[in-house]
């Protein structure tokens, strides 16, 4: 039926100096669906989107809301017509109370009722059944909850399309399901819900319908139902699947004996760490596994020097050494990329030749500057490497989309050589089939001798690439697996094995 | 990886390019209101003299302060607001050691070897003050302005204490030629001094990591440190350099008043550090950083200073004036603005420069 459709989008092309960002792309939503939008990072997600609410303005084709001819000019128009957006990033007050958040912005005129204020958003919490007070300050409220507030917020206004651009991010699992709860609700409501995830076992929870996209182009629509999770995956890569499934078999154990690359007795920092032993055999890829939180994350921080360093002796290759600051771990070959790519990786107004050459070049030294030909060598070596996708290595690393920032990053690091690299959540936030490249990437320089310490949120992906895992909880080492016993309800035992023991 | 073979024109990829119509600007007022006189140069005792020259004359201690205060805005995020008052206590200390030396040698004249020594002593006073400002601001995470504002405060006064609490002449023929123009060199001393530092500059942006490492510092401090770059070192130096720049400042104003007077001395040269470096396209937020677009800027801000006087703008009008000027030159510098001015001009050209490649997606 026709009348269904809320939204149609057809022949959306849009352009960018030097990309052409959407080609061509028709996108449908009806009444009270829930559609998926997904693709690989740099698919053009996010400038669908943007061209919907009107945060960019389209070059060409025509978008219709239940009939009518729109071209926004501001998100704020597309939200006053019924398109309410709701971001990845929380953009809301926290130190301001929930109904403020849901009104800011919207009153009219000068004065408030504060009373008829709180009174409305507690009408539509309770209808909607977010656990929130209207005069809670939104600081108080959990992830999720602060996540629902802003979907409340967007739906309030007579919103007919509702976009998700990845919402779960920052959710743990029990507040994903809370999401979807409230995103059902909606969905029984008549609202067209827009999701845009990375999380393939979301999309398949909830969603009724899947666009994907693929390097700005229409890869097709699909019925969830009739899709299995396998050809998804494969139409985004847009190559056949055989390629995931081969990593297994590229994984060797690391031949145990010799002197370990690197060795830790009783190694703690200032950030929490409790003393650790800790070594690593030249081509081996470990990794720290436990719930978040655990200390994996402050414990190879104390291997770099990251966190000042409280005690513990450290051995390279059989030498003690003392590693006091990062740049002591740099030249001990000794790479690190960080957990928290914005905070503590990228520099972000830099270009991406001056973030690759980076790190080699202060341990090249200070008075010994690069030329500019050499570090363009260097850097267009690496683009090429790990195929990264920018219009040229003087491009300020920020216009990057997530998976290629972190790729300039890694470049970083292979660029000095390392012996010994740890790489912290290097596939967070980005897309399949940039995490398939990155672990196989991991596993090749294991081959090389390069040993690797790897450590992720997702446990499949270190069964896949790890050959032994460390467990760790609450800042403590409380297993070591390896072989036969590198399994998922393995790992889960050895979490939980210690919580018993005491209680 | 293909080269996009067209890029879209954008004023942001010319960083120079508002510091630099500004000053042909006011170039083109004064050759409307003055003719091309503006750009005569007559020698007058063997020395070259005329509105440019004068321009290049005047704007020395600007130039010189305004090369360090934008290497400090670039690392730390912030301004150092005693850069005057630096370049008042060092010059002080440079008089002060002229003084102590022919009290101590009774009948001797000053020579080169005691103003070199004086001037020594003077930059290490400047290289001390700041790594004051540099401690405080990169181990003790005070901010810059208030860091500074100590100084700000205390400098004239002690000044003025090293001046024994009075204005010393420094009337010697070997300050005069400083200040002035030293014999069968038809260039003023302080020009030629501006010229060195500026090229010392460029060598040491050459060959080394300063612009580097004080950007990565500016930009991330935690990513610059993972990435074994020292922030506190970073931030320490370029303090220290600055404080170096104001001693040849204060040492240049000296020479070209031949009185120290601690009060005037080097008088809100600060502000217009400040702004030269805005003008030069420099955010003040810190991170990367021009200081070519620094340099211009300040000798944009003496150009103005002296077309004003020539206009024959009264006394207290100027500074009306050229507050006027700054506040339009700040508006067309907004991001708002030049967004607006970038689609002026690329809206002809926006077809055609579509590249049809994937690769670069």
């Amino acid at each position: 039926m026709p009348n269904d459709i809320v939204l149609e989008m057809r022949g959306i092309c849009k352009a960018f100096p030097g990309v052409r960002a959407l080609q061509d792309v028709d996108f449908t939503l009806r009444r009270g669906e829930i559609h998926a939008l997904m693709g690989e990072n740099g698919a053009g997600k996010s400038t669908l989107i943007k061209t919907l609410t009107g945060v960019y303005q389209k070059d060409s084709g025509q978008i219709d809301i239940e009939g009518r001819r729109t071209a926004f000019r501001s998100p704020h128009e597309a939200q006053a017509n019924g398109v309410g957006t709701v971001y990845q990033e929380i953009m809301l007050c926290p130190n301001l109370s929930v109904a403020e958040n849901m009104f800011i912005g919207r009153e009219k005129g000068v004065f408030v009722s504060w009373r008829e204020m709180n009174r409305r958003a507690g009408i539509i919490l309770d209808g909607l059944s977010i656990p929130a007070r209207p005069t809670q300050q939104l600081r108080s409220c959990s992830l999720a909850v602060q996540q629902m507030i802003a979907i409340a917020r967007a739906v309030d206004m007579q919103c007919k399309i509702l976009i998700l651009d990845e919402p779960t991010s920052s959710l743990d699992e029990d507040e994903v399901q809370k999401l979807f709860a409230l995103m059902r609700e909606l969905k029984e409501r008549g609202v067209g819900i827009i999701f845009v995830t990375h999380f393939l076992d979301q999309v398949y929870q909830v969603s009724d319908r899947i666009t994907v996209l693929r390097n700005g182009e229409l890869v097709g629509e699909y019925e969830a139902e009739k899709l299995p999770q396998v050809e998804l995956v494969s139409k985004m890569m847009g190559k056949e699947l055989g390629d995931v499934e081969k990593l297994k078999n590229l994984k060797e154990a690391a031949e145990d004996g010799g002197t370990p690359v690197f060795e830790a007795e009783s190694l703690s920092s200032a950030a929490g760490v409790r003393p650790y032993d800790f070594h690593i055999q030249k081509g081996e890829v470990n990794g720290f596994t436990g719930l978040l939180g655990s200390g994996r994350s402050e414990s190879v921080r104390a291997i770099f020097a990251a966190d000042k360093v409280t005690g513990g002796n450290v051995r390279i290759n059989g030498k003690r050494i003392r590693i006091r600051k990062p740049k002591d771990a740099m030249k001990r070959g000794i790479g690190y990329l960080p957990e928290d790519r914005k905070g503590d990786g990228l520099i972000a107004d830099l270009s991406v030749r001056e973030n690759i050459v980076l790190a080699l070049q202060t341990m090249h030294g200070f008075f010994r500057p690069f030329s500019l030909k050499k570090a363009r060598a260097f850097a267009d070596e690496y683009i090429a490497l790990l195929n990264i996708k920018t219009p040229s290595s003087d491009t300020p690393v920020h216009s990057l989309s997530g998976g290629n920032q972190q790729k300039v990053i890694l470049a970083r690091w292979l660029l000095i050589h390392p012996e010994y690299l740890i790489l912290d959540e290097p596939t967070r936030g980005i897309d399949v089939g940039t995490k398939v490249e990155i672990q196989r990437l991991v596993l090749k320089l294991a081959s090389e001798g390069v040993s690797v310490t790897f450590i992720s949120s997702e446990i499949e992906e270190m069964l896949r690439t790890c050959s032994r895992l460390i467990v760790m909880r609450d800042r403590n080492i409380v297993g070591e697996l390896s072989g036969e016993d590198m399994t998922q309800s393995k790992i889960m035992h050895t979490i939980a094995g210690e919580v018993t023991q005491n209680a | 990886m293909p080269e996009p073979t067209k890029r879209k024109f954008r004023l942001s990829s010319f960083p120079l390019f508002l510091p630099l119509v500004v000053l042909l600007l006011l170039v083109a007022v004064n050759i409307v209101s003055g003719g091309f006189g503006y750009f005569a140069i007559e020698l007058r005792n063997g020395v070259i003299y005329g509105p440019i020259p004068s321009v290049l004359y005047g704007a020395a201690e600007l130039v010189i302060i305004t090369i360090g205060m934008s290497l400090v805005n670039a690392s730390s995020r912030g301004q150092d607001i005693s850069v005057g008052v630096i370049g008042a206590v060092t010059s002080a200390v440079f008089a002060m050691v002229l003084r102590e030396y022919l009290a101590r040698s009774p009948g001797s004249a000053v020579s080169w070897g005691v103003v070199l020594a004086a001037f020594f002593i003077s930059c290490l006073t400047g290289a001390l003050l700041g790594a004051f400002n540099g401690t405080l601001v990169s181990v003790f995470k005070v901010q810059p302005m208030v860091a500074t504002l100590i100084l700000f405060t205390a400098g004239r006064s002690l000044a003025f204490l090293i001046d024994g609490k009075v204005s010393p002449n420094l009337q010697y023929p070997i300050i005069k030629q400083i200040g002035f123009s030293l014999p069968g060199i038809p260039i003023q001393t302080p020009i030629l001094i501006t010229i060195a530092c500026i090229i010392l500059f460029a060598v040491v942006f050459k060959l080394t990591n300063l612009k580097l490492y004080s950007q990565a510092v500016g930009i991330n401090e935690e990513a610059a440190r993972l990435n074994g770059i020292n922030p506190v070192a970073v931030k320490l130096t370029s303090f220290i350099i600055l404080g170096v720049c104001c001693s040849i400042a204060g040492f240049i104003a000296v020479s070209k008043s031949g009185r120290h007077d601690s009060v005037n001395i080097l008088k809100f040269i600060e502000l217009d550090a400040i702004l030269a470096v805005a003008l030069g396209g420099n955010a003040l937020g810190g991170g990367k950083f021009s200081v070519k677009g620094a340099v211009i800027g300040a000798y944009t801000i003496e150009i103005l200073n002296q077309t004003l006087l020539r206009l024959k703008v009264g006394g207290e009008a100027i500074k009306l004036m050229k507050a006027l000027f700054i506040i339009i030159l700040m508006v067309l510098a907004s991001p708002v603005v030049q967004a607006y001015l970038t689609k002026l001009f690329t809206r002809r050209t926006a077809e055609e420069t579509i590249v049809p490649t994937k690769e670069v997606l």
